[in-house]
């Protein structure tokens, strides 16, 4: 079969897994999940096929695998539907299509797949446990399966096919199609537990969040369109002449050419999707949900996909701008913007005791690498990135998820009511969870970046050195700073979480998770170190030529040039060891010897510990900013004085004169007229009849009396007349 | 020749029986016998103005025989109501069949 069209099947199983779990399946576990994941797995198979096509394809940047046909006539013309895959969204669908088919697997160990149904269990409410007997007749407490499993493979299968979708798709429009369906799943799945008041907020909170950010993205796709007339990248980005006209044209403000203006109100989209400072808020938030859909919506996936849209639209942003040259103005911000969210967001990660926080506020900040990646037009690098952590992460999240149910088994164990997501909690875990320990320090350490074994390292090591070579060297300390950080709150996750002594009865008994849960995380294991040997550089001290750079040849085909590499420098690659062992050393020395569930940061860094940890109270500032004078708005002005006094007075003065009106109408109208009038009428014809009636004297003989004088009389007159005339 | 007076005279004094048999009888059948009488009157006249103004078109007796016809049919329908009216009321007396007034 041709390559083309298995990439127009690929986004489809997933669908059809969706439609059959909602409609047939419904009620069915087993059947539910394994229809899942045969979707999943036939998507992940034919991406593995076609990625492997699309490698070994010659000249893939200039002549993509790509099919299209007409979609939704337009006038003259006709919006096009298609599907492509280029060096970028080869990369992207490779990755995707590992991490989805990873924790569909996660998720049926998750939610205890053939654990009895708890006895207090409800839907919309994660599951209390079951007791049960053992052969002695003691009784245990367990864990108890999801009530909703079948809705969930049900919700998750949707995404999938919604991110397939946008990976292999050819243009904007089909691109923001999925982007709003991953964001409608996003939205059930963060409020999956419903019943819980917090995931209900965190749902509604995340979903409206991203919708700011995609309202200014459809304008920028609408204004995109008004100028291209098309929305397909190849149209787009392979049009030398237009490339240039919306880089010449001025947008008519802020004093931006049409493709910065266009790139930004596209990038606002990232920022929404991607929780990039200020829109950021909702992503903490989402943890709510379970935790395999903060592994894949919100950190391999769904939030990968607003850095994939910004390096798709990498030509806009950077048009008219030269390697080597000051970045242009939607660079300056993008990379203003990346920055500073890298380095804040790794801030508040240093103060969260969720387990699931520090790891959401951490993927803020990488979100916030790749972007800031992006503003130095380090194109490779902000790729590179992206696909590296995309599996560290997953794994991280996975492995959380992991440590989260050990740590529930020992709560449920030792009856104590301690929250199993605090890492103060928790400690030692190392011998209880050795598999999720090892794998989560091998995503640990890739995340901070631990010199040359593992993926986090290269892939940030290029961004720093993009950074760095741009000359933005503002850009290049703040990501240092960030990286610091990074290592420092990452080893603090593991020592508080893994090493040292248990500090409560549930650590103690925490329990390792099975199969279906450790394999993922196994598997993305070693994505997690060897997904950075495919982008070595080649002028690297040692090491460097021993692997061909193959990531930077393959994706950097994309920019049309071969990215030739900045000369080698030894700074940024000083730097990024440095900060990385030294945040690991850090927050070793810092955590090593927690014995009570207090952070002794909190001593040492007094009231900004409190600052960090209320997030720089950016929440607060919301709700006093946006929604309390929405609220006001609605309640008092809309509700109490637009609605009830305005609307509803006019309604009533409306009322009030129509009957007034009325009653006018009838007193001098209907009574006297039409009443009196049909009442004289009818008893005008009564009176009439009772006044004729003796004349129906039922005796034919008189009748004929009366007929005959009437004629005698009529002939006498006409006789009369006729003798008259 | 018997000028055609008389046979106007003779159909008028047929009218005038039959009137007043039908106004005066109480007996539906002597009601129905005078308005045979009164419709022979008619025959009477048409016939004589046929014989004394236009011989050479048959229309007056043809209008006759339409009217004898008329007369058969009418007795016809009148008899059989007025045997219904004494199988039910056991009279015929004209005065006494006034079901119908109001």
């Amino acid at each position: 079969m041709a390559a083309e069209t298995l990439l127009w099947l690929i986004p489809l199983p997933p669908l059809a897994a969706f439609i059959l779990i909602t409609l047939v399946t419904g009620k069915k576990k087993a059947l539910s999940h394994s229809l899942a994941i045969v979707g999943a797995g036939s998507s992940w198979l034919m991406s593995l096929f076609v990625f492997i096509k699309a490698v070994t394809r010659p000249n893939l940047a200039e002549n993509p695998m790509a099919a299209s046909i007409n979609w939704l006539p337009t006038g003259e013309t006709a919006l096009r539907i298609g599907v492509q895959l280029d060096n970028l969204s080869a990369v992207v669908l490779f990755f995707v299509a590992w991490t989805i088919l990873m924790i569909f697997i996660y998720s049926v160990g998750y939610h205890n797949y053939g654990h009895p149904a708890g006895e207090r269990d409800v839907p919309g409410l994660p599951p209390h446990g079951a007791d049960v007997k053992d052969v002695h007749g003691h009784t245990h407490r367990v864990p108890s399966v999801e009530p909703m499993y079948a809705r969930f493979f049900g919700f998750l299968s949707l995404f999938a096919f919604a991110m397939y979708l946008l990976v292999v798709c050819d243009n904007l429009l089909l691109l923001y199609t999925g982007w709003e369906i991953m964001g409608l799943c996003s939205y059930l799945l963060i409020g999956f537990w419903y019943g819980k008041d917090s995931a209900k907020k965190a749902a509604m909170k995340a979903f409206m969040t991203t919708r700011i950010g995609d309202v200014f993205m459809l304008l920028g796709i609408v204004f995109l369109y008004t100028q291209a007339g098309t929305l397909n990248y190849r149209e787009i980005f392979g049009n030398a002449a237009l490339m240039h006209a919306l880089a010449v044209n001025p947008a008519g403000f802020l004093g931006l050419s049409q493709a910065g203006a266009i790139g930004l109100l596209l990038f606002i989209g990232t920022i929404g999707k991607s929780a990039q400072f200020p829109l950021h808020v909702w992503l903490p938030d989402a943890m709510e949900g379970p935790t395999p859909v903060s592994a894949m919506i919100h950190a391999a996936t769904m939030v990968s996909a607003g850095v994939y849209l910004a390096i798709r639209i990498f030509p806009l942003l950077t048009a008219g701008w030269e390697p080597g040259d000051v970045g242009t103005p939607a660079m300056i911000v993008v990379g203003a913007v990346g920055a500073f969210t890298a380095l804040f967001a790794a801030t508040i990660a240093v103060a969260q005791n969720d387990i699931k926080r520090v790891l959401a506020y951490s993927t803020i900040s990488q979100l916030g690498y790749m972007i800031a990646a992006i503003g130095v037009g380090a194109y490779t690098a902000a790729i590179f990135h992206l696909v590296t952590h995309a599996f560290f992460k997953a794994l991280l999240f996975l492995g959380s998820g992991s440590v989260i149910h050990g740590v529930e088994h020992g709560v449920m164990h030792s009856g104590e009511h301690v929250d199993p997501q605090d890492m103060l909690n928790m400690g030692g875990l190392r011998k209880k969870m050795p598999v999720t320990f090892w794998t989560f320090l091998i995503g640990g350490l890739a995340l901070s970046g631990f010199p040359v074994i593992t993926a986090g390292f290269w892939s940030k090591d290029e961004i720093l050195s993009g950074a760095f070579h741009s000359g933005q060297i503002v850009i290049f300390v703040t990501l240092a700073l960030a990286a610091l950080l990074t290592a420092f709150y990452t080893m603090r996750q593991i020592t508080l979480t893994f090493l040292g002594q248990p500090r409560t009865e549930a650590a103690r008994h925490a329990q390792e998770t099975p199969w279906t849960m450790t394999l993922p995380l196994l598997i993305l294991s070693i994505f997690a170190v060897a997904a950075g040997w495919s982008g070595i550089p080649e002028h690297f001290p040692l090491i460097g030529g021993w692997l061909p750079n193959w990531f930077e040849h393959f994706t950097g085909a994309m920019l049309g040039h071969e990215g030739e590499a900045p000369a080698f420098s030894a700074v940024p690659l000083l730097v990024s060891v440095i900060v990385s062992l030294a945040g690991l050393t850090l927050g070793w020395l810092v955590y090593r010897g927690v014995k009570i569930a207090v952070d002794p940061l909190k001593k040492t860094l007094g009231r900004l510990h409190g600052l960090l940890q209320h997030k720089y109270y950016f929440d607060e500032l919301y709700t006093f900013l946006f929604i309390k004078p929405a609220i006001w708005v609605s309640e008092v002005f809309t509700s109490r004085w637009m609605d009830r006094v305005v609307i509803d007075g006019i309604l009533h003065a409306i009322a009030r004169a129509f009957l007034w009106l009325g009653k006018l109408v009838r007193q001098g109208f209907d009574v006297p007229v039409v009443n009196a009038g049909g009442d004289a009428i009818a008893s005008g014809f009564k009176k009439g009849g009772a006044a004729l009636q003796p004349m129906q004297s039922g005796r034919v003989q008189q009748y004929m009396v009366v007929m005959i004088t009437v004629v005698m009389v009529f002939t006498a007159i006409l006789l009369a007349i006729l003798k008259l005339v | 020749m018997i000028p055609l007076s008389w046979y106007l005279i003779l159909s008028a004094a047929l009218v005038c029986v039959g009137v007043f048999g039908v106004i005066s009888r109480r007996n539906a059948i002597a009601m129905l016998l005078g308005v045979e009488l009164i419709l022979n009157a008619v025959n009477i006249n048409l016939l004589a103005f046929w014989r004394y103004k236009d011989v050479s078109h048959v229309t007056g007796q043809v209008f006759t025989i339409m009217v004898i016809t008329a007369a058969a049919a009418e007795v016809a329908v009148g008899l059989a109501i007025f045997i219904a009216v004494y199988r039910n009321k056991r009279t015929i007396a004209a005065e006494d069949v006034a079901d119908l007034k109001g």
